[in-house]
């Protein structure tokens, strides 16, 4: 009770507000859970469906494999199902400590190997499938892993470069961060998709989802090019001019001095750019290629099954807010073992 | 911009190929092409991620006639920007993502249409309570459109020829627009006859309480397309269609071409390539139409397949020798 007091009537002003998001509360809750739980219809049945008051989870229990899973042959979703397990287990093992050795940098790329492997097949029995079938869940986390990995290595190296006292090095990463930035990601997607194939030589395509993903890597690089800068510029000077007295050359001074505290720092900046990054692969879309929120819109065109977009975009929220929230929490521990380090 | 997209379209599909599209298809060994991200009927992954529809069904003819195997198919699902240059680029050999016919497509970007596999045009829906029977009652109604689109110009067009007024409800998404519509927000929806049918279909409460009227205000002939500079391949997807009209003609369908070669009919034994070699002069094995009917089926049946589900009529798409405007040339 003194606790209720304190904290929610401590004044008229302050009682007002709990009552009234009482109020709120108890005429948005209930009907949700009737909507959302006691209502709804949970087999796929779309009469049942459109007869019934409450959320259709039956659209989720029929599409949920093509959500997924996009157009890759159905007797072999499991393939993806396991690339999907196997790339979110790599980041999760690279968020925890223990595994924080070198044989790490060894993992990754073996994992990747699997990944493709498991994929494209072709080798050890499993039928090949081209990348074009390639969508759901496993396109949207290779879209965003691979678009990092490459981003960000390409960002340190602008950053470095914008920050370089050469001016032909600094002048070029400045206009490449600032055209690249001075664009929206779609119209680059655009470029990538229909002004590009125009200026290749008759007959020579380059694949539709490598040239997405090489935009994504280009546009990415130059956010985080700018958010590597603000953990460099946040080095006091006497840093590098220890390093200096030290002796220690410019790749020395920069790997082993600056770039190690720069990206401490620069830790909050950049999972906020992961996160919007890993979001921003949803854009693929309007290129037609089938991502987590692509095969979601298309299973809606299915006319036996339009109509239930609430559900659907819920369950899009869902998913999207678990990687999102899970990188975020990671980047709070993160944090956290940082400053007590 | 558009002006310039579409001279850097001309040029770059101007040089002629070095390699013709058919040797191209087979060396690859399957056929690429281009379809709708997700429109029902025509082209939709299904929720096996199968891909389903009637411009789905020209690419397995093509296929069919091709290889002899209607499953030899890659599709790239394609948005209405990307379509043209996807064609004009080589990344697919066959556009059948349900687009109009017209001179300026035909022409300026260097498209080939190969035929039409489905007579749309845009129509009206009224609530069947308004006891409406005809567009031209339709004066000082409150009309839903979709905006940007042919669909609102047709619409301004149509009633200014007819001297009539209307309210435009003018909402983008789709969705909106038909809850607009259903709430009574307005007295018609307009849009495609195929978009008012499935629409209809599947979203109407009561689908019985809806009519269309019979006016017709637009043409929207939809075929597949492909690039220009290639006659051969030209040739072979034209006839791959029309090898699906010419089979519903001649009653020959998916389950009684096995016994088509029994048939003493000249034009039957042609068709199957029994006799003559019109399968040859196509660059194809003499089997060609008769794979194309044995493993996707003739027009009807796709149509059946696909459409018919979804409430369509046949109406326009109907042979010619049953009151519609589908004909094939002869095949001999």
């Amino acid at each position: 009770m003194k606790w209720l007091r304190e904290n929610l009537f401590a004044n008229p002003l302050s009682g007002l507000v709990t009552l009234l998001l009482l109020f709120l509360l108890w005429k948005a809750v209930p009907p949700f859970i009737d909507w959302a739980l006691l209502d709804a219809v949970w087999h796929p049945d779309t009469k049942a469906c459109r007869a019934g008051e409450g959320a259709c989870w039956g659209f989720i229990a029929e599409k949920h494999r093509f959500i997924l899973f996009g157009t890759y042959p159905y007797e072999e979703h499991w393939r993806p199902a396991a690339a999907s397990a196997i790339l979110i287990g790599l980041w999760v093992c690279s968020g925890i400590r223990i595994f924080w050795k070198w044989w790490l940098a060894l993992v990754w790329p073996a994992g990747l190997a699997l990944i493709g492997t498991l994929m494209w097949g072709g080798i050890l029995g499993l039928p090949f499938v081209e990348n074009e079938r390639w969508g759901g869940l496993i396109l949207t986390l290779l879209l965003t892993t691979f678009g990092l990995a490459f981003a960000f290595p390409l960002a340190i190296l602008l950053a470095l470069a914008r920050r370089s006292s050469m001016p032909v090095i600094q002048g070029l990463a400045v206009g490449y961060i600032e055209l690249m930035r001075g664009v929206p990601l779609i119209s680059l997607l655009f470029m990538a998709s229909v002004m590009l194939p125009l200026f290749l030589p008759q007959g020579v395509t380059i694949d539709k989802l490598a040239r997405a993903q090489i935009a994504m890597i280009l546009f990415a690089a130059a956010y985080l090019a700018e958010v590597v800068r603000g953990g460099l510029q946040a080095i006091p000077k006497e840093q590098y001019e220890m390093a200096d007295s030290l002796g220690l050359g410019y790749w020395q001074k920069t790997l082993w001095v600056v770039l190690p505290q720069a990206l401490r720092i620069a830790v909050p900046p950049l999972v906020n750019t992961f996160i919007g990054f890993f979001k921003d692969t949803s854009l693929v879309l309007i290129i037609g290629l089938f991502d987590l929120l692509s095969t979601i819109k298309v299973s809606l065109q299915d006319p036996r099954w339009s109509g239930f977009g609430v559900e659907a975009y819920l369950f899009a929220a869902l998913m999207y807010f678990a990687f999102c929230h899970a990188m975020s929490r990671y980047s709070r521990r993160f944090e956290r073992r940082l400053d007590s380090a | 911009m558009k002006r310039l997209m579409l001279l850097l379209a001309v040029l770059s599909a101007a040089p002629a190929l070095a390699q013709s599209t058919l040797e191209a298809v087979r060396s690859k060994g399957f056929v690429q092409c281009g379809v709708n991200t997700g429109l029902a009927g025509f082209s939709q992954p299904d929720s096996k991620g199968v891909w389903r529809g009637i411009d789905v069904d020209v690419c397995r003819a093509v296929a069919a006639a091709v290889f002899g195997d209607s499953a030899k198919v890659r599709y790239t699902p394609l948005t209405a920007q990307q379509r043209f240059t996807a064609l004009q680029s080589g990344e697919v050999d066959i556009l059948s993502r349900n687009t109009t016919w017209t001179i300026t497509r035909d022409t300026g970007l260097g498209l080939n249409f190969v035929g039409v596999n489905y007579y749309d045009g845009q129509g009206f829906m009224v609530p069947r309570k308004l006891n409406v029977k005809s567009a031209k009652q339709l004066g000082g109604a409150t009309i839903c459109v979709q905006p940007g689109t042919t669909t609102e110009l047709n619409l301004a067009d149509y009633f200014r020829a007819n001297n009539m007024k209307f309210k435009p409800v003018v909402i983008e998404k789709l969705e909106e627009v038909l809850n607009a519509y259903f709430a009574g927000r307005c007295d018609v929806f307009t849009t495609d006859v195929s978009g008012l049918v499935s629409v209809r279909g599947s979203r109407a409460p009561k689908p019985d309480d809806h009519v269309i009227l019979p006016e017709v205000i637009s043409k929207e002939p939809l075929g597949p397309a492909v690039r220009h500079g290639d006659d051969r391949w030209f040739d072979v997807v034209k006839w791959s269609l029309f090898a699906m009209l010419e089979a519903e003609e001649m009653k020959l369908s998916s389950k009684n071409i096995d016994q088509a070669s029994s048939s003493k009919d000249p034009a039957v034994q042609r068709f199957i390539g029994a006799s003559g070699d019109v399968g040859k002069m196509l660059g194809l094995d003499n089997r060609w139409a008769f794979n194309i009917v044995k493993q996707v089926g003739n027009y009807a049946e796709s149509f059946d397949a696909n459409l018919k589900p979804l409430g369509f009529e046949r109406g326009l798409n109907r042979l010619w020798t049953q009151g519609g405007i589908m004909y094939a040339p002869p095949i001999r």
